[in-house]
C-alpha cells in the first residue's frame, strides 16, 4: 500500500491504462507523545496550516472552544473525535487524518499518549514511514518518550522526527532544545534508530511547523512540514525479493471463462513478471507465470502494492495461504518462529500459551514454547527471559507452529516479516509479532 | 470497465492506483475469510465506487455476495431508478430493508421531526441477523467525520451491532483480523483512506456511473436550516416555506428529509471535480442536517449500530 506510491511510472500506467502524469508521493506518518505534550494541537496545527480544515469544521471547533470557556481556538478539538476524548482532554484511539501540500499527500495516524493505549500507537506505527515523537520542552525525555521510541524502533519506522514542543514556554531557549536533542539521540542510538531529525516548535503558535520562526534564529534546520515534504518514502518495497501472497483463487466457471483459474493477490514486495519461474510456498510447487490479469486487460509485470491476478502455466495446487516467490530468492519455510512480540493484551503471556498466528494470508495454530527475553524500557537494554510478558511489553518468544509458514525476517522485509498473535477463544489480537533473523 | 473519460490534469493516477489496490486487497481478504458478506448499497457515490471495486476484485468472476439497501422511504426517484437499473444490468442480487415495514408493524416509531436517517439502524441490524451476514461492507470514509476518523478498516460489532471505540482491536500492517464469535459481525470499510476528492477523481478516472442528481440540474426546492431541500410527501415544505426553482446538485445522497442540495452549475464530471476541489465546506457540513445536531452525532449513531 504505502510502498506502492513511488514506484516507477510505467508499471502504474499498465494497471491504470493511462499515461502517468506525475510521480506520486504519499507519506504515511504517525505521531506519538505523552499526555499534555500537545500532540493533538500539533496535528490540528498541521491541518490548519496546510489549509486542510474547511470552514464548517473550523466554525464547529470555534463553537466548541468557546463552550469550554476558552478564548483561543483549541486546535486539539479538531482531532479528538470521541465524546470521552473531548470530555477528558485526552486522545484514546488512533485518528486518521488526510492533508496535502502541493508536493505531497499525507496520511497521518494520530496516536494516543496514555500508556494504556500504547497498542493504538503500535497500530499507527505499523504502517508509518515516519514518526513524529513529541517532547514537552519543560519536561524533556520522559519514560513515555522512551516507550514510544522503543515502539517506533521495534516496528522499524524508517524515519523519526523529534519535535520539541512548547518552546514558547521556555523562551525559545537553545540550550534547553540541545539538551533534549542529545537525550533523545542517546536513547535513539541505543535502540538502533539511525535517522533522527530534531525540530524546536510551538504547536500552539505555529513556530517552525509550516513557517520558519523568528524566535529561533539559532535553528537552521527545516521546519517540520519542510522535512515531511522532503523525506524519501516508499522506495524499498520494489527492490526487495518478490513476494505474492495468494488471497483467493478466482474460478468463474462461466460460459465466457469456463476454465479460468487465477490467483488473486497484492504484490507484497518486489516485481513479478510474465515468464518468471516461481515457487509456491510452503507447498513447494514450481510453475511459470503465464499471465498477469487486471480488469483492464493483461499486463506484463506488477510491482509491490499492486493488486492483480496471476496465471500459472501448470495446474499445481496453489490456493490461499501460499506465497509465490522466485526460487533463487525464496522465503524460509519454518515450523518454529524465533520472534519479537509487542504484547497488546491485558492478560499476560506465559510460556505454554496456545494461540493463532496470522501471517500474510495464512492462519495457523501455535504454542508459545518459551519466552526468551524482554526489553527494559528504562535502560533500553534487552534483559533475560521473564516469567511473563505483560501489556505493552516488548520481548522475545519461541513459537511452535502447527503447520509451516513461508516467512522473511522483519529486518529484511517489513512487508512480509510481521504477523499477528490471536486469541483462540475470542479472536482478539494479542500481539504484534516480528519474525526474527534466525 | 475501461476508462473512456478524460480526467482533469490534476488527477494523480499513482495515488488512485494505490487506493484502488488497497481497497481490492481488503475486499479479497473479506471474501476469502467470511462466509456471508453483504455490501451496503445506498445508491450514493461512495457505495457506487465500492461496488465498482468489489467487481474489480473478483473479475472475471461474478460478485459472490448480495447488496443490501436500507430504504428510508424518503427516496430520490433518480437514486431508486439508478439502483434498479444497475442491479438489472449487472445481474446482482439486492435485498431491501424498508424502514416503512418496521414502522408499520410497530418495531419502529416515526420521529417527531420526520427524519428517518437514524431509524435505519434497527432494520439494518435485524436484516444482518435474519440473513446471518458476517461481514458488512460499507462505503464510509475516515475523512467524513471525527468519529469515523477513529474507525478501523475491519471493525468488530457485538450482537447489538454496537461500536465500542475503547475496545477496538489493534490493526497492524495490512493484516486484518476479522475473527468473531457467533452473533458478532464485522463492518468493513475499504474506502477508509479515501477523501471526497479521491472518490470523484476515481469516478472520473474509471467512468463509474452515479445517479444524475450528483450533477447540476433544475430542481424545485425550499430552504430549511440553511440547506436546499426537495419537496416531498415526507413533510416539506411547511409553515410557509417557499418553493423555488434552482440549479442545484447533491454532494451526498441520504434520507431526502435531511439531505440538502447545494447551488451549483456543475453539469460535467470536470466541473464537479473543480467544485469539490475548491469547496470550503465539508460534504456533511453542507448537506446533512442530522450531523449538525451535536458534536458527537455520528459517534452516538455508530455506537448504536449505524453504518
Amino acid at each position: 500500500m504505502v510502498e506502492s506510491m513511488s514506484r516507477p511510472c510505467e508499471q502504474v500506467s499498465e494497471l491504470m491504462s493511462r499515461p502517468c502524469e506525475q510521480v506520486s508521493s504519499l507519506l504515511r506518518l504517525t505521531t506519538a507523545g505523552s499526555v499534555d505534550d500537545g500532540k493533538s494541537t500539533l496535528v490540528g496545527r498541521l491541518l490548519h496550516d496546510t489549509q486542510s480544515i474547511l470552514a464548517d469544521q473550523l466554525a464547529a471547533v470555534d463553537r466548541a472552544s468557546r463552550a469550554r470557556g476558552g478564548s483561543e481556538l483549541d486546535l486539539a478539538l479538531l482531532t479528538d473525535g470521541l465524546r470521552a476524548e473531548r470530555e477528558q482532554g485526552i486522545t484514546i484511539d488512533v485518528a486518521y487524518r488526510y492533508f496535502a501540500t502541493p508536493t505531497r499527500k499525507f496520511v497521518l495516524a494520530d496516536c494516543p499518549g496514555h500508556v494504556q493505549y500504547t497498542r493504538n500507537t503500535v497500530t499507527g506505527a505499523s504502517t508509518a514511514e515516519l514518526a513524529v515523537v513529541l517532547v514537552d520542552a519543560r519536561n524533556g525525555v520522559v519514560e513515555q518518550t522512551r516507550r514510544h521510541l522503543a515502539v517506533m524502533a521495534f516496528l522499524r519506522v524508517p524515519h523519526v522526527v523529534l519535535a520539541v514542543n512548547k518552546m514558547d514556554l521556555v523562551d525559545f531557549d537553545e540550550p534547553t532544545f540541545r539538551r533534549i536533542e542529545s537525550q533523545f539521540a542517546a536513547a535513539a542510538s541505543q535502540l538502533g534508530v539511525a535517522d533522527v531529525v530534531s525540530v524546536p516548535v510551538s504547536a500552539l503558535h505555529g513556530d517552525n511547523i509550516a513557517t520558519r520562526s523568528a524566535t529561533t534564529p539559532w535553528y537552521d534546520g527545516p521546519t517540520l512540514l519542510e522535512h515531511l515534504e522532503a523525506v524519501p518514502a516508499g522506495q524499498e518495497a520494489v527492490a526487495e525479493p518478490m513476494r505474492f501472497p495468494v488471497q483467493l483463487v478466482l474460478r468463474p466457471r462461466t460460459t465466457d471463462h469456463p476454465d479460468y483459474r487465477g490467483l488473486a493477490g497484492q504484490v507484497a514486495s518486489g516485481v513479478v513478471e510474465v515468464g518468471d519461474d516461481v515457487v509456491a510456498l510452503p507447498s513447494g510447487g514450481r510453475s511459470t507465470v503465464t499471465g498477469i490479469d487486471t480488469p483492464d486487460g493483461p499486463v506484463l509485470r506488477a510491482t509491490a502494492g499492486q493488486s492483480v491476478t496471476v496465471l500459472l502455466g501448470d495446474d499445481i495446487d496453489v490456493g490461499r495461504g501460499e506465497v509465490l516467490a522466485h526460487p533463487s530468492q525464496a522465503p524460509r519455510v519454518v515450523t518454529e518462529l524465533d520472534a519479537d512480540l509487542c504484547w497488546l493484551s491485558d492478560r499476560p503471556l506465559q510460556a505454554g500459551a496456545r494461540v493463532l498466528v496470522k501471517h500474510g494470508t495464512r492462519t495457523v495454530r501455535a504454542i508459545v514454547t518459551a519466552l526468551t527475553g524482554r526489553l527494559d524500557l528504562h535502560t533500553l537494554r534487552h534483559g533475560s527471559a521473564p516469567a511473563a510478558l505483560t501489556l505493552n511489553e516488548i520481548g522475545g518468544a519461541r513459537i511452535q507452529l502447527s503447520e509451516p509458514l513461508a516467512v522473511d525476517s522483519y529486518a529484511s522485509d517489513r512487508h512480509t516479516g510481521g504477523f499477528l498473535v490471536i486469541d483462540t477463544a475470542n479472536g482478539n489480537t494479542l500481539a504484534a509479532g516480528l519474525v526474527g533473523t534466525a | 470497465m475501461t476508462a473512456t473519460m478524460t480526467a482533469p490534469a490534476a488527477v494523480d493516477v499513482n495515488h488512485l492506483a494505490a487506493l484502488e489496490s488497497e481497497a481490492v486487497h481488503i475486499i479479497r481478504e473479506v471474501i476469502a475469510e467470511f462466509d456471508r458478506p453483504v455490501l451496503l448499497f445506498s445508491g450514493g457515490k461512495d457505495s457506487a465506487v465500492l461496488l465498482h471495486l468489489a467487481r474489480r476484485a473478483m473479475h472475471p468472476a461474478p460478485l459472490p455476495f448480495p447488496l443490501l439497501h436500507v430504504d428510508t422511504g424518503h427516496n430520490f426517484s433518480e437514486v431508486i431508478a439508478y439502483r434498479d437499473r444497475l442491479v438489472a444490468d449487472l445481474g446482482l442480487r439486492l435485498h431491501v430493508a424498508a424502514v416503512q415495514d418496521w414502522i408499520d408493524d410497530g418495531r419502529l416509531t416515526e420521529r417527531p421531526d420526520g427524519t428517518r436517517n437514524p431509524l435505519q439502524t434497527v432494520p439494518l441490524l435485524d436484516t444482518i441477523t435474519e440473513h446471518r451476514f458476517d461481514a458488512v461492507f460499507g462505503g464510509a470514509r475516515r475523512d467524513e467525520d471525527r468519529a469515523r476518523a477513529k474507525e478501523r478498516i475491519v471493525s468488530l460489532r457485538d450482537a447489538f451491532g454496537g461500536w465500542d471505540p475503547r475496545r477496538q482491536r489493534p490493526e497492524l500492517w495490512n493484516l486484518y483480523n476479522g475473527r468473531h464469535t457467533a452473533g458478532e459481525h464485522v463492518r468493513v470499510f475499504p474506502l477508509s483512506n479515501w477523501t471526497e476528492l479521491d472518490v470523484w477523481h476515481y469516478i472520473a478516472h474509471r467512468n463509474v456511473p452515479v445517479p444524475s442528481l450528483y450533477y447540476a440540474h433544475e430542481r424545485r426546492v425550499f430552504a430549511r436550516d440553511g440547506m436546499w431541500l426537495t419537496a416531498g410527501d415526507w413533510g416539506g415544505p411547511r409553515n410557509g416555506e417557499q418553493v423555488v426553482t434552482k440549479s442545484v446538485r447533491y454532494r451526498t445522497v441520504g434520507d431526502a428529509s435531511c439531505t440538502g442540495a447545494v447551488e451549483s452549475t456543475a453539469v460535467t464530471i470536470d466541473a464537479v471535480l473543480a467544485e469539490v476541489a475548491t469547496s470550503r465546506i465539508t460534504e456533511r457540513g453542507a448537506t446533512r442536517a442530522d450531523d449538525r445536531l451535536s458534536e458527537a452525532a455520528m459517534e452516538d449513531r455508530k455506537r448504536e449500530g449505524y453504518f
